[in-house]
């Protein structure tokens, strides 16, 4: 089975753009990953886009077209849901498409268009991933459904908001030369411990910002990209994708996300390696707990050990294997409906050498993107790898 | 209040509790679930029978929300809190306790009260 190689990728720069529309923010970051890319846009035979909240931030439903026109496209387009797990569940379906022969080349990517509805009407946007009827309704929020996770998670496996705090720190310190992410200011550990709470024992720096941005990648068979002798090394080896109950209340444990287990198992099996094999990862870090669950559920480490990771400067651009070299969701932004294929994108620049923090890593060739929707009800992860 | 129509067994869950009859939905494995359900997710048996629920639970987790969306702006600061009622969790506001004093394994019993901010009804949990 060959393995799709990524061929270019564009994002915008994240951050608060309230004035600008879904589709031109798409058109930015899609029209730069097919320049980036160099293929005719006459080869690409379809699209797959991710997008979470248009209905209620823009009154647009029905976006695939319309992002597809917004790049000049005239393919098969599709858009994808699956919360802020969106993209990385569009890039599973293009990797599926390239490897079943169905295309040669796809667009993958995703926008959302977030901060021009304000912080209140984008609390209940969000709000919207958990179960409407027993969590919603009980006043579960985005931050409140991750606090409940952070203190099952201290109160089962030890660790404190500080621990968090460390997390926070490096990655506002690994975003301060990404010129796309929201938040370029490093921050220390009393700043985070001193914001204000939002839900006990989340502060401010423990959450990400709300965004507006849009990300996009083409991805095109390895012969395609051998026939049209594009520069693209890195290939996306393997696709996994795991689910949960959406209802934290029907889960058997509130500090694991079994749903990235199963996703991190099933693309590690299919790349043909383990987690030991991994230079690099981009996590879904919403908030700062998830960043600890996620590479615990990658198998990066045990149970209970990943909260000291960042702490320890295991997970830093300075450790043995960093973490969110991009920022993560923290400081780079999360653009829901973008944010799994702007961590393809960092992956594939730090492992080609062109990402700003790609020294952090200089012999990588094997990295990973874990890309969670709700609270973790949803996980794609894929494994790339430098090819040549 | 919101005039719609009424949300099908989840409503009739909260009339059940408001009774004094509170239940939840168990397989045949022992699986227990909150309505609406037709099959288990766990085991695919789709012999549901209705179980009364356990008159108290324990707080398996719980957060004090400060930023809450805007129908529950009125509400805020409250505590919305996991139970742990043996069979099934549920999910809940508690009431009637300093937030600062809602801590792990706390015993709350089940009641439906009402969200300051909208007057929809609401499940509350309030300390035994
Ligand atoms: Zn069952």
């Amino acid at each position: 089975m060959s393995d799709p190689r990524i061929a270019g990728a564009g994002v915008t720069n994240f951050g608060k753009h309230p004035e600008r529309t879904g589709r031109d923010l798409f058109a930015e970051a899609g029209l730069e990953a097919l320049d980036a890319a160099g293929v005719d846009p006459e080869d690409v035979e379809s699209l797959y886009y991710g997008n979470f909240m248009g209905e209620l931030a823009e009154h647009q439903g029905h976006q695939g077209p319309l992002m597809a026109e917004a790049i000049g496209l005239d393919v098969p387009a599709t858009r994808v849901e699956a919360a802020c797990a969106s993209a990385g569940a569009a890039i599973r379906e293009a990797v599926k498409t390239l490897r079943n022969g169905e295309s040669e080349v796809v667009v993958v990517g995703g926008a959302e268009r977030m901060t021009n509805i304000g912080t209140a009407a984008a609390t209940d946007a969000l709000a919207i991933a958990a179960d409407d009827l027993y969590e919603v309704r009980a006043g579960m929020t985005f931050p409140g459904a991750y606090a409940l996770m952070a203190r099952s998670y201290f109160d089962q496996y030890g660790g404190s908001h500080e621990d968090l705090a460390h997390i926070a720190v490096k990655n506002h310190e690994h975003a301060l030369v990404n010129e796309h992410a929201q938040i370029r200011k490093e921050i220390t550990v009393e700043d985070a411990l001193e914001a204000p709470t939002i839900a006990d024992p989340l502060g401010l720096y423990d959450s990400c910002p709300i965004t507006d941005g849009a990300a996009a990648a083409v991805l095109t068979t390895e012969e395609y990209a051998a026939e049209h002798d594009l520069d693209a090394p890195v290939a996306v080896t393997g696709t996994g994708q795991g689910g949960d109950n959406l209802a934290l209340q029907d889960r058997p444990h509130l500090a694991q996300t079994p749903a990235a287990d199963k996703a991190a198992e099933e693309a590690y099996a299919d790349a043909g390696i383990g987690p030991d094999d991994v230079d690099v990862a981009e996590v879904h870090d919403c908030f700062t707990i998830a960043e600890v669950l996620a590479i615990e559920s990658l198998g990066l480490y045990e149970r209970g050990e990943g909260i000291s990771a960042a702490r320890d400067g295991k997970t830093t651009r300075h450790g043995d294997r960093p973490v969110n070299l991009s920022g993560g969701l923290k400081a780079k932004g999360h653009p829901v409906g973008a944010t799994g294929v702007a961590q393809l994108a960092t992956i594939a620049w730090v492992l080609d050498g062109s990402h700003p923090r790609a020294d952090a890593v200089p012999d990588g060739t094997v990295g990973v993107a874990h890309n969670a929707g709700g609270t973790v009800a949803s996980t794609t992860v894929h494994v790339m790898e430098v090819k040549e | 209040m919101t005039d719609q129509a009424p949300d099908g067994e989840y409503d009739a869950w909260l009339d059940s509790i408001e009774a004094g009859e509170g239940y939840y939905l168990e397989c045949g494995n022992g699986h227990g679930w909150l309505p609406p359900r037709r099959v288990c997710p766990q085991c695919h048996d789709r012999d549901l029978s209705r179980e009364g629920l356990p008159d108290s639970g324990e707080i398996a987790s719980h957060t004090t929300i400060t930023v809450p969306t805007p129908q529950f702006e009125d509400d805020a600061p409250y505590v919305t809190a996991v139970a742990d009622f043996g069979p099934v969790s549920v999910t809940g506001v508690v009431r009637g306790a300093d937030p600062a004093d809602v801590a792990l394994g706390d015993v709350v019993g089940l009641e439906v009260g009402e969200r300051a901010t909208t007057g929809d009804r609401l499940v509350v949990f309030r300390p035994r």
